[in-house]
């Protein structure tokens, strides 16, 4: 994938090779070539379009040192853009208060359970936490069942309440448990939801308010496409979430996503996970992420040595 | 969403006064596809095919740009070779009916299988389901309340079983309890990894010692608001268990599911069902017309 976009800038460069600069007439044709190989990796196809005119506006006028081809320097200009506008600060989970809460959300199937699930053995394992797990999902089949047997595989309590209808209660009596239990974080899995149900929108922000948790988590498949920003602003809005979960990343997407998300909502990416089993949570690297969204190899090397 | 101006609404603004369709035009319509996860190059695969008709049929006015749109779209999804499943009824002349459902993590096979149950059901056939989801965490209760909610029997074994001995015993059980259609479950896998492909890859085999015709459909799931690796998806399904339909769930949300027009032009897979929610009437068999309106609505 580095190669084709690669030689395709190199086409699209071939015209001005020994011109010392990128001018505004030579950049066009690779600013073009840019934006398709965001959008085909699922970056939000108006944020393409914004991101990409702001590289052009910051190539513009850059010297191709010798070692180096005018289509590698667009490329490590635009992955270096890219890190940056997801890096930033660092953003560590918050954990303060006692018992810390940690409200987990998202749509359906995006892997909020399993999450949870990491998140409490990273927890406990790493951090030295007492964690309380939370089923707070009343809906989906089996969805405490889920929830408990994760539990059982790290040794972490589940909170539940089989035959109460009322998520919020749950979440409110899981906090007070967790006072009387010593735990010192609480981890509230949520049903999954889409951004247009206004009911049960409506009930996870009533979960907020209810638990006033220090942390939200927004849980968002990686292999998500263009509706990732109406998704993202619409959770964003109603929850004001702290920070994003990117899961399936053991796939083989791009994940342009996240750099949807990131741009729509400026809140970062706290976690990645790669894996059904409870040990394959990872930090976020802003600068393996700009390449895998980019779909290449690792130039920096390269540019580097020149 | 719905205070955005619409698709179409641009579209009758653009071309308002217009006799050609000119670059304003096609911009939008790129921006509309591309923004349905239709993906780039079947978006300019389109844009090409309305800029040839036309050039050919004399453009005259939104109406006819819309039914050339909606004309050039709906050609990509390939017709159903039978027809199949209309009002949820099956293919004749082959009971058990097997149908085999497979898919990446989280897209919503076993809603999905529960709501078919549910609909076969309501359509006067004997269903059977096959828990062959013996991995994920609580797979198979999650099964066995979807059964009990249909009311439907199931075959079942404790979590960790061997996945392709529960679909030879569903399959055998199908056989013998002479139902109409038998639906089996499998775990979530991400296609890049080779040996949960090999998995299914066997569980088909399993399948065919005991109806060597079998199973009549592999349907591969897929999550409506997947992006362009859904097109991956396609292709490593395909190649590991001859993927003969599609599903396209939660089209319910925001998301549109255009990344399907790729997958149907590229493997020539017809769509079947799409799911619009989590109850078990939630679902739909596919109809390409509806289909190719709702990619511009907003
Ligand atoms: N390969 C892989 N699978 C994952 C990952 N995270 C979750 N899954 C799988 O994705 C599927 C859905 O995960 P869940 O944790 O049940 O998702 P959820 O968001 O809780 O789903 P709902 O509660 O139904 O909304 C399961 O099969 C998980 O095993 C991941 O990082 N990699
Ligand atoms: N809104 C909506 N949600 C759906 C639809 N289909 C499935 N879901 C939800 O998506 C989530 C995942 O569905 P499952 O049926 O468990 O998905 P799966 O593919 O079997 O998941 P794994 O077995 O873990 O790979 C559940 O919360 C379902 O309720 C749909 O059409 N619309
Ligand atoms: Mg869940
Ligand atoms: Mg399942």
């Amino acid at each position: 994938m580095f190669e084709s976009l690669s030689e395709r800038l190199e086409t699209a460069f071939k015209q001005v090779k020994g011109q010392g600069r990128i001018t505004d007439l030579n950049v066009a044709a690779t600013v073009k070539e840019i934006r398709k190989a965001l959008v085909d990796a699922d970056v939000n196809y108006k944020i393409a379009k914004e991101f990409t005119d702001k590289v052009k506006d910051k190539a513009t006028g850059e010297k191709v040192i010798n070692a180096i081809s005018p289509g590698q320097l667009m490329v490590k200009i635009v992955k270096d853009e890219l890190a940056g506008l997801m890096g930033g600060e660092a953003s560590e989970l918050v954990l303060k208060g006692n018992p810390a809460v940690i409200l987990i959300a998202g749509l359906q199937g995006s892997g909020k359970t399993t999450f949870s699930g990491k998140l409490a053995n990273y927890l406990k394992l790493k951090k030295g936490k007492s964690p309380l797990l939370v089923a707070a999902d009343i809906y989906r089949p089996a969805a405490i069942d889920q929830l408990k047997v994760l539990g059982g595989q790290i040794g972490v309590d589940v909170y539940s309440e089989p035959d109460t209808k009322d998520a919020v209660q749950i979440a409110r009596n899981a906090v007070k448990e967790a006072h009387s239990k010593n735990k010192n974080v609480v981890i509230i899995d949520t049903a999954g939801r889409l951004a247009v149900d206004e009911a049960m929108m409506a009930e996870v922000a009533a979960i907020k308010d209810a638990v006033q948790p220090q942390e939200i988590l927004f849980v968002v498949d990686s292999m998500t496409g263009q509706d990732a920003v109406n998704t993202a602003k619409v959770f964003n809005d109603r929850l004001d979430f702290g920070g994003v979960v990117l899961t399936k990343l053991d796939g083989d997407t791009r994940g342009g996503a996240a750099l949807s998300i990131r741009y729509i909502v400026d809140k970062p990416i706290k976690f990645v996970s790669s894996g059904e089993k409870l040990d394959t949570l990872d930090v976020f690297y802003p600068e393996r992420m700009a390449q895998r969204i980019l779909g290449m190899g690792d130039i920096t090397t390269l540019v580097e040595k020149a | 969403q719905k205070t955005k101006e619409g698709f179409l609404g641009k579209l009758t603004r653009a071309v308002a006064g217009k006799s050609t369709v000119d670059e304003e035009v096609l911009d939008n319509l790129e921006e509309a596809l591309v923004s349905a996860d239709v993906g780039i190059d079947t978006t300019v695969k389109i844009i090409d095919r309305i800029e040839k008709r036309v050039a050919k049929d004399k453009y005259l006015g939104t109406t006819e740009l819309n039914r050339l749109l909606q004309e050039e779209i709906e050609a990509l999804l390939v017709e159903a070779p039978d027809q199949g499943y209309k009002d949820f009824e099956l293919p004749g002349g082959k009971k058990p009916y097997v149908i085999l459902v497979v898919g990446v993590n989280g897209v919503g096979k076993t809603t999905t299988i529960g709501k078919l149950a549910h609909q076969f059901k309501r359509a006067g056939k004997s269903v059977l389901l096959g828990a062959a989801d013996t991995f994920r965490a609580a797979a198979v209760d999650q099964l066995t309340i979807w059964s009990e909610r249909v009311g439907v029997p199931i075959v079942k074994k404790e979590m960790g079983a061997d996945p392709a001995s529960v679909a030879f015993d569903a399959v055998n059980s199908a056989v013998a309890k002479g139902v109409d259609v038998l639906l089996i479950d499998t775990a979530g896998r991400l296609h890049n990894k080779a040996h949960l492909m090999d998995e299914l890859s066997k569980i088909r085999r399993v399948i065919q010692k005991v109806i060597p015709e079998a199973p009549h459909d592999v349907l591969l799931v897929l999550d409506g608001s997947t992006g362009q690796n859904a097109v991956e998806q396609a292709r490593h399904f395909t190649a590991a268990t001859q993927v003969t339909s599609l599903a396209i769930t939660k089209l319910d949300g925001t998301a549109k599911g255009g990344v399907v027009l790729a997958i149907a032009d590229q493997f020539k897979i017809p769509v079947r069902f799409i799911g619009v929610g989590e109850k078990a009437e939630d679902l739909l068999v596919f109809d390409r017309h509806e289909f190719v309106d709702s990619l511009f609505k907003l």
